[in-house]
């Protein structure tokens, strides 16, 4: 297996104020092709802030970041929006707790949105057909997300994070909103996405028993890396 | 899909609040294309009535009132005479195709009215004004039967309705008794209040022998318009009006009326500009996380730009057309409006909205419109994708 992530020393200061906040004290670790890894720790620990940057969401304040050979993030240069999108589209799917779905957009509509932005990977009817399928919304293509359940507008969320054919799904907390037995249905896609096409994943987590799919589990607490294994 | 058609879906959200923006854009375009289209018309309208008066230049005597409605003001006092042989000098000053003599007679008649009135005569030359004023169309009858010197009269259309006459009635001047030979149809101008007699005929009864009031000229076609009245000025005791004169003091009345109807167009458009940015602003705002959520997902600050861009353009669009529309539909009532606020309508069609117009407007509100959301549009494209997702928490 080759490198996919490699962060070196990654910090995030954050500015509150006048007070700065350590969001990020240094953290260091590799993520593999293909891998599955999950991030746990207590509320606040740095959680989101770690997987924002890693996802290219966000400037570090300090530290690196390679992916797929690339160098992202190097020590204090910060990459302007439009670099940090360019970076997302060719290689990350994001689902969040909330599914921020447009509700004047039906469920296929939604999930081609990601595709309206741009040109290096055009989802085609068959890919979409074949996505839909894989989360069993196939039936919903022509539903208002306010007509469809919660554990299927995740799916959706999943769905429109598919649809560019990234390398990375980013997942924060994606079973935060959802019930025990709807996010069991979430871990065995998630882990059925990773076998079928080999996606990376970079899930964080409360729930012990989804921390578990991971091949590696990082635990963060107070910004800092406790725990990996 | 394409950002284009996201940006619509996006306006479908706030139905109330879309449709109020587009109704505030459709009236402001209302407006703006009525008075374009107004100023067109007018303009457009008052050379043909001057073109239908069939001569180019009134000759009158000095001081002499040669409107109607001014004759009225007066109480029918002022006119003044020029000898009938002012034809010859006329003839002698340059390219004249056809002259027509006119000998305007006004009386005032205590029983005319409830305060009485003024009671408008002229004396025309049957054997030239009927077709140097081809416009002229009767509703009843015809000219004069038989020319010089009867006893013969036509009405204008309200002067037939005041006296009660039809053709082929008998009409009283003084004590004498005249043949009513035909009623024009309104025509919108002063020859609907008067009663034409031959030329002769008004003469020997006015006791005005030899004399006329005014004289129609029309010039050959390619005559050096000014030049001739050069010539004429030269003449004594005349004043030459010329209708291009008169159309120039016509039109700078309307136009100063313009120049404050616009600035009303101005605010109008200004307050339609803020309504456009206000909506898009507030739609902005309202959908913060879902922006921040298209930007993580692979959209660029300038793809939202435009998407916020489009969705001004889709307001003004359709409000500009919507608004253009309605304005040609009801052209029609506009104008009877109008006519009542303007000091002189001329007879035709005062509002044109022509294709190129109303295309121009349509753009003109768009662009506008596209001015109103550059603000807006620049705000959602700085929304940063972070603080969007973060704000839920
Ligand atoms: N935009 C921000 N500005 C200031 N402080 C922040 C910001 N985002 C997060 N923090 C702080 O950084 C720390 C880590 O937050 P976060 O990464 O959200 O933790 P977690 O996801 O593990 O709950 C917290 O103390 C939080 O309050
Ligand atoms: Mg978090």
């Amino acid at each position: 297996m080759s490198t996919l992530i490699e962060a070196d020393n990654l910090e995030k200061i954050y500015r509150r104020g006048n007070e700065d906040v350590n969001a990020l004290n240094g953290i260091s670790f590799r993520i593999e092709k293909g891998e599955i890894v999950t991030i746990v720790g207590p509320s606040g620990s740095g959680k989101t802030t770690l997987v924002n940057i890693l996802g290219c969401l966000d400037n570090p304040t300090r530290g690196k970041l390679t992916l797929d050979g690339e160098a992202i993030f190097k020590d204090g240069l910060e990459l302007t929006e439009s670099e940090l999108t360019e970076i997302r589209r060719k290689y990350f799917g994001y689902i969040f707790q909330k599914f921020f779905l447009i509700p004047t957009l039906t469920v296929r509509e939604n999930i081609l949105l990601p595709s309206v932005f741009q040109k290096r990977f055009k989802a085609n009817d068959k890919y979409l057909q074949d996505v839909l399928e894989l989360l069993g919304i196939e039936k919903r293509g022509d539903f208002l997300p306010k007509e469809i359940s919660g554990g299927e507008l995740q799916r959706v969320a999943i769905a429109r994070a598919l649809i560019n054919n990234p390398k990375i799904l980013i997942a924060d907390e994606p079973t935060g909103n959802l019930d025990s037995k709807r996010s069991e249905e979430i871990k065995e896609l998630l882990l059925e996405l990773n076998k079928i096409n080999g996606l990376s994943i970079i899930l964080v987590t409360h729930n012990p028993e989804l921390a578990k799919i991971g091949s590696k589990t990082l635990t963060i607490l107070d910004g800092k890396l406790s725990r990996q294994g | 899909m394409n950002i284009m058609q996201v940006a619509g879906k996006n306006l479908r959200r706030r139905k109330v609040r879309t449709a109020f923006t587009i109704i505030g854009i459709a009236l402001s375009s209302w407006v703006l294309v009525t008075l374009l289209g107004f100023n067109k018309g007018y303009e457009a309208s008052l050379n043909k009535d001057i073109d239908d008066m069939g001569f180019q230049i009134v000759l009158t005597a000095k001081g002499c009132p040669y409107e109607a409605a001014t004759l009225m003001l007066k109480g029918g006092t002022g006119l003044r005479y020029m000898e009938e042989d002012v034809v010859k000098s006329v003839y002698e000053a340059g390219e004249v195709d056809e002259v027509t003599p006119m000998l305007m007679h006004a009386e005032f008649d205590p029983n005319k009215g409830e305060n009485g009135g003024t009671t408008v005569y002229l004396g025309i030359d049957p054997a030239t004004y009927p077709h140097m004023k081809p416009y002229n169309q009767f509703a009843q009858g015809d000219w004069f039967k038989s020319g010089e010197k009867e006893k013969e009269v036509v009405l204008g259309y309200e002067a037939a309705e005041l006296e009660q006459r039809e053709a082929g009635d008998t009409f009283l001047i003084g004590e004498d008794e005249y043949l009513v030979t035909g009623v024009l149809k309104r025509s919108g101008t002063q020859d609907d209040g008067m009663i034409f007699l031959p030329l002769s005929t008004a003469q020997s009864v006015f006791d005005k022998s030899g004399k006329i009031t005014m004289l129609g000229i029309k010039l050959d076609k390619d005559a050096d318009i000014p030049a001739f009245e050069e010539e004429l000025y030269k003449l004594p005791d005349v004043q030459v009006v010329s209708m291009a004169q008169v159309k120039n003091t016509i039109m700078s009345l309307v136009t100063s009326a313009k120049v404050i109807v616009m600035s009303i167009v101005v605010i109008a458009f200004a307050i339609a500009m803020f309504g456009v940015l206000n909506t898009v602003l507030m739609s902005v705002f309202e959908r913060y996380q879902e922006i921040g959520i298209l930007k993580s997902m692979g959209a660029m600050p300038f793809d939202i730009f435009k998407m916020v861009l489009f969705e001004t353009t889709i307001l003004c669009g359709i409000g500009g057309i919507i608004g253009v529309s309605f304005a040609i539909l009801i052209s029609g009532a506009s104008e009877f409006a109008i006519r009542y606020f303007i000091p002189f309508a001329p007879t035709g069609g005062l509002i044109q909205i022509s294709t190129n117009l109303a295309v121009i407007s349509v753009a003109a509100i768009i662009a506008i419109g596209l001015l109103g959301g550059i603000y807006p549009a620049l705000r959602a494209a700085a929304i940063r994708p972070l603080s969007a997702i973060r704000s839920e928490e």
